[in-house]
């Protein structure tokens, strides 16, 4: 059953990368970019999850953690930057 | 029967994250673009861990609580960065396809 799961799960997670990069080259403001670059973060953390299912291995989680912590940080500072000019005042 | 709910888990986290992905795509304006990775966030990467923490506690290993780090972490943070993406996003003065609201003298 999870033989037949996770390859199916792959390719949505693999194509909802490629449509937000999409988003990522076309997006006609920034704001639209700084969303999708926030969104392929999500993505990478759903992709690190299921291949650690498929993998049988726990040591993927912390890079999951990882990339959830820089993710949050980089959209807060380009956020920041947008709003006042100057990330740290 | 562990087995068959983490596929269904599975296959529902990574259907929402492609229909967040879609939604980041095809919507109009940026506020609506706004509403579709939130689902991506909650619901799929939510059910993925579940399903993640699902398979690893029955594994014979105890229970296995890393992601419900992952998922607390994420579920703190989604709103705050969405409220700080709409914010630049008004300050830009973006355009939205929403109608004007009426002024406040024309309307009582």
């Amino acid at each position: 059953m999870l033989s037949i799961a996770i390859p199916i799960a792959f390719a949505l997670v693999g194509t909802a990368f490629t449509l937000t990069l999409w988003r990522l080259l076309i997006g006609p403001s920034v704001p639209d970019r700084i969303l999708a670059l926030d969104t392929l973060a999500v993505n990478a953390i759903a992709l690190l999850v299921l291949f650690g299912i498929a993998q049988d291995s726990a040591v993927y989680f912390e890079a999951a953690i990882l990339i959830a912590l820089m993710g949050f940080v980089g959209t807060v500072a380009l956020c920041k930057y947008l709003l006042r000019g100057d990330i740290i005042e | 029967m562990i087995e068959l709910l983490t596929s269904i888990l599975i296959l529902t986290g990574a259907l929402f994250t492609f229909i967040g992905a879609l939604g980041l795509v095809r919507l109009k304006d940026f506020y609506c673009r706004l509403h579709g990775p939130t689902k991506a966030t909650t619901l799929g990467v939510g059910s993925l861990l579940l399903a993640s923490s699902l398979w690893f506690s029955t594994r014979g290993t105890g229970l296995s609580l890393h992601e419900l780090l992952v998922t607390l972490f994420l579920f703190i943070t989604a709103p705050v960065s969405a409220h700080l993406l709409a914010k630049a996003a008004l300050h830009l003065r973006l355009k939205s396809l929403a109608p004007a609201p009426e002024s406040e003298t024309s309307g009582t």
